[in-house]
């Protein structure tokens, strides 16, 4: 069992890591969006993986089934006419690919410094939908009201944005 | 970091994996068994008897994006619906706040249900979700005969 | 048993690739999936890192946040591409340099 979540991990991480490579090297927007979706879905796996099953489940809904339902949107809302631009290219390439590996690098070197067997526990988690939301209700209910009502305040700016020429007509 | 809802997780990754393999399997017996005799008027996009024009990538209308917009909102309300509800009438909890609990929890999702509804109240009362059809363009035809001709004919498909 | 180390070095590398976007990429749509792709990166980190403390699941609660505000700045970001677009015609980052004084 324990040998199955492990292969299991390396699969999704493998998954994602590929995905997003493609989405560095593709040159059409509706590919990168598609790998960015099977980025999120191997990302909920592993989710599921580390016992955190309700993160997982959001991460389904409201990456998967909303963010990336918002991108699509956006690259049909900007697509040009002749359909020429949804290629894309890139620019000052090394660079960013010289940005990345030292990034890695550095994180790397920063993560294997630490014994992390000493800090973290093994033992397992109940983070069950019942427990996060007893923890919403009671702790977090600040937090959580807070975010709706910020949730709100996205909403009307982003329409109010997106939608202001339709209000004056 | 080993629970015992991993497992459950195997179960539906059995289930994908067998949607898988079901519509792999129908398409590849599909791929073997046809007849496969291409030529150029079966291989168009099919228009309705049309010849396509074009590409098929063309722009969306900017109102699309807030009928998204509203999706996300009550979407992400939707999620945090689902933990309230197994915690709404928790009889545990019940028994320790004195039956307080079911009220408090009601209190705090109703509250942040109207708050989430309020963006909803705004679009609709500002307009953002009339949707607009766009006005036919171009000199109105005149016809030499009047109206009253066709009122005969008109009567008549009634 | 996953090694702890290996968790955050995938969320290193998804960070990386997100930030190669960022700077790579000329269509403003992929920068902000590669936004997208560094928060999720962050999520990764929060949720491993809640074995600190695994039965106050602070790590899961941050998570959610985060994806909560993911949500929203997704929103917000894509109704301004919109607006530029409507302004420039295109999302191309290159083109769109007003501001140069």
């Amino acid at each position: 069992m324990s040998d199955m979540i492990t292969i299991a991990f390396y699969l999704f991480a493998g998954l994602s890591i590929i995905s997003g490579i493609f989405m560095i090297f593709t040159k059409n927007i509706l590919y990168a969006a598609f790998a960015l979706m099977f980025c999120f879905l191997s990302l909920a796996g592993i989710y599921v993986l580390l016992g955190a099953d309700f993160v997982a489940i959001t991460q389904l809904l409201v990456y998967v089934g909303g963010v990336l339902v918002l991108l699509i949107f956006g690259v049909m809302l900007t697509v040009r006419v002749e359909g020429k631009s949804l290629q894309t290219g890139s620019h000052l390439k090394w660079g960013g690919a010289l940005i990345g590996i030292l990034w890695i690098g550095i994180l790397v070197q920063l993560i294997l410094q630490v014994d992390w067997t000493a800090v973290m526990t093994d033992q397992p988690i109940e983070a069950s939908v019942n427990s996060i939301g007893k923890l919403l209700l009671s702790k977090y209910v600040i937090v959580f009201e807070l975010a709706g009502l910020l949730l709100l305040i996205g909403l009307v700016g982003a329409a109010y944005i997106a939608g202001a020429k339709i209000r004056t007509k | 970091m080993i629970h015992g809802e991993v497992s459950e997780f195997g179960i539906i990754l059995l289930f994908l994996i067998g949607g898988i393999f079901f519509v792999a399997f129908g398409l590849l017996t599909a791929r073997l068994i046809r007849p496969k005799r291409p030529n150029i008027e079966k291989l168009t996009t099919y228009e309705s008897g049309e010849d396509p024009l074009g590409t098929a990538w063309s722009q969306f209308n900017t109102r699309f994006y807030i009928i998204a917009l509203v999706f996300i909102l009550f979407e992400v309300e939707l999620v945090f619906l689902f933990p309230w509800a197994t915690v709404y009438a928790d009889q545990e909890l019940m028994e320790l706040t004195g039956g307080k609990w079911g009220m408090i929890a009601l209190v705090e999702m109703v509250a942040f249900v109207i708050i989430l509804a309020l963006g909803l109240v705004y679009l609709w009362v500002k307009g953002f979700l009339n949707w607009e059809r766009p006005m036919p363009t171009g000199k109105q035809y005149y016809s030499p005969i009047p109206k009253i001709a066709y009122s005969k004919f008109i009567k008549r498909r009634k | 048993m996953i090694p702890f180390a290996h968790i955050l070095i995938l969320s290193a590398v998804l960070f990386a690739i997100g930030l190669a976007l960022v700077v790579v990429r000329k269509n403003a749509i992929i920068v902000l999936m590669g936004i997208e792709l560094m928060l999720n990166a962050g999520n990764l980190n929060l949720v491993a890192f809640n074995q600190k403390n695994p039965e106050l699941l602070e790590g899961h609660l941050f998570a959610l946040v985060v994806m909560m505000i993911a949500a929203i700045e997704a929103a917000v970001a894509l109704a301004i591409i919109l607006k530029v677009y409507k302004l420039f015609q295109s999302v191309n980052l290159d083109e769109i340099n007003e501001m140069k004084g």
